[in-house]
């Protein structure tokens, strides 16, 4: 009797625990959508997304945010692309070719990439990165009229930063993938006579892809929602993504302005905030979708 | 000894300190079909693999002895391993094909060997899944993953990707232990046919199956070849008698 009332009560509370992830993400997106929509009615989708003039504090203010989403979606792109082959190939050598002892001492600095906090990274890329980057920007625009010079706090330092901090998604989620390949079926690759590195390349990976598909998604995401380390190293000014200009995130418009903003500026910050948000719930739903077809495989 | 494609010369094979192979010397006639039998663990898969060089995949494992193809040693230092394995290919137990169409399955290996006109792809793929007879049953879905093929269409694509790379010695692990009868049957009639135009080395538990598709046969156990001869003989006249003793199902 008392065995029963005990297991009716874990069911309890293991369901409310449930619930309440549940309704987390329900009132977030609730919340999300009645604060970020009446900026939208009250200053015009179109003046919002497709402006690219950005003065929110001036007598006759203007709230285009065209320049930060580009800057989001460029920065994390290049991000990506750079970190992307890095990871995968980092993710190979640990699955594949790696001897034991020198993978035991890869992985652990991998995970430990993982936990550094991102404000770290930012000092760092604010410390290393940024005066290298001047002093190649100063090379390259050498006696140029036009160029707003950055110090090197610019676009190229956020997707180097941005590249690093997706790494160890990326390797750690491809390792699993390609560790899951079946041993066999490689052999049958080699015993075709193809090289290690062909079948790595034509088998392994294209095997382990939904797997590599998945760990690029997560970086995505985790790219597109970081904002402490690119707000040190970005420079933090509204410009079309290049790679040698000031420029700033979805993220780092935020945290750089909710604590000034009132009105409608404020209002706007929480429409970039619902952007933000729908970008995530993209990238979930791809995910999802990714891994529901390698289920179906 | 002259017709011989390949043969071995007191080879040993050690994973680290199990001796598993010993000294085993033996000749495998040329277009013929040789068995391998013996109990499970006696050592048959170990050695088919040894004359593919796919053991150097696992470490710990140690050669001793030499095997000749065609009289010149697989283990030599000139030797092209990737070469080697495109002269003697192998079918493995479980049907494993790439996850990938099955057109692209059958054109891996030539175009990994640097075959890349589509016209000649095209012509490989249908000569080998003709030769592989499974060619009729996939025609109209080349196109399509190879994965969503039965267990015994896929165990015959995978004969069609060995013979695709042109190989001359085809080694099949126990090609049909996961085929139902009707399959295993097709695979049978198939091996009769490629012993025309390849040396085939097949490992079976089957003594029927040995019986039905081999011209030779050796007997393997606890890692030694105890005796090979042609199969009328051996299955006839066992001239030893744990052979006889294996064959009349006394054990194993
Ligand atoms: N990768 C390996 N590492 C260590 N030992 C192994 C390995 N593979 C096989 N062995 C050992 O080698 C011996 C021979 O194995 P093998 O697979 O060649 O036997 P088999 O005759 O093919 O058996 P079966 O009929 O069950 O397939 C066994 O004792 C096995 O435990
Ligand atoms: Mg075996």
């Amino acid at each position: 009797m008392v065995r029963h009332t005990i297991e009716k009560a874990a069911e309890i509370i293991f369901s409310l625990c449930a619930f309440m992830a549940v309704a987390a993400v329900f009132s977030i997106t609730l919340y999300m959508i009645a604060n970020g929509l009446p900026a939208i009615f009250q200053a015009g989708w179109k003046e919002i997304l497709f402006s690219s003039v950005w003065q929110p504090t001036a007598q006759e203010p203007s709230f285009g945010i065209l320049y930060v989403i580009l800057t989001s979606i460029v920065g994390t792109f290049l991000a990506v692309l750079l970190g992307v082959p890095v990871g995968l190939l980092t993710a190979v050598f640990l699955a594949e070719t790696a001897p034991d002892s020198l993978a035991a001492v890869i992985r652990p600095a991998v995970e430990l990439l993982a936990g550094i906090p991102s404000v770290i990274y930012g000092v760092l890329g604010m410390l290393i990165l940024n005066p290298f980057l001047y002093r190649l920007e100063q090379k390259l625009f050498a006696g140029s009229q036009t160029h707003q010079f950055t110090g090197g706090a610019n676009l190229l330092s956020a997707v180097i930063v941005l590249a690093v901090m997706i790494l160890p998604t990326v390797i750690s989620i491809s390792e699993t993938a390609l560790r899951a390949v079946p041993p066999e079926l490689k052999a049958c690759s080699l015993a075709l006579g193809a090289s290690p590195v062909t079948t790595v390349f034509r088998v392994t990976i294209p095997a382990a892809r939904s797997g590599i598909l998945a760990a690029v998604v997560l970086g995505v995401g985790r790219a597109v929602g970081e904002a402490m380390a690119i707000s040190l190293v970005s420079g933090n000014s509204v410009n079309l993504p290049l790679p040698f200009q000031s420029v700033r995130f979805l993220t780092t418009a935020i945290v750089s302005e909710m604590g000034y903003a009132g009105g409608l500026h404020r209002q706007v910050l929480f429409t970039i905030g619902l952007i933000l948000f729908v970008f995530i719930m993209m990238i979930n739903g791809i995910l999802s979708s990714i891994l529901k077809g390698e289920r179906l495989e | 000894m002259s017709q011989n494609k390949i043969s071995t010369d007191k080879l040993n094979l050690y994973y680290g300190d199990n001796h598993i192979l010993k000294d085993i010397t033996i000749g495998i006639r040329a277009k013929a079909v040789t068995a391998l039998i013996g109990p499970s663990g006696c050592g048959k898969s170990t050695f088919l693999k040894s004359l593919n060089r796919m053991n150097d995949l696992i470490d710990g494992v140690r050669i001793e002895g030499t095997v000749y193809l065609d009289g010149k040693d697989i283990y030599g230092p000139q030797v092209d391993v990737t070469r080697l394995r495109k002269r003697v290919g192998m079918v493995f137990q479980q049907p494993n094909p790439f996850p990938m169409s099955i057109y692209d399955n059958i054109a891996y290996g030539p175009k990994v060997h640097g075959v890349k006109s589509k016209e000649r792809l095209d012509e490989i793929v249908e000569q080998s899944l003709r030769q592989a007879a499974v060619w009729e049953e996939v025609e109209n879905q080349l196109r399509k993953p190879a994965l969503g093929l039965s267990g015994g269409q896929k165990q015959r694509l995978c004969i069609a990707r060995a013979l695709a790379v042109e190989p001359e010695v085809l080694l099949m692990d126990e090609p049909t232990s996961a085929l139902d009868p009707a399959s295993t049957l097709k695979v049978e009639e198939l091996i009769n046919r490629l012993k025309r135009k390849y040396t085939i080395i097949i490992v079976t538990h089957n003594m029927q199956q040995a019986v039905r598709v081999s011209d030779d046969t050796a007997f393997f156990l606890l890692g030694e070849m105890v005796e090979c001869g042609t199969t009328d003989r051996l299955f006839a006249r066992p001239t030893d008698r744990r052979t006889k003793e294996y064959i009349t199902g006394k054990f194993g």
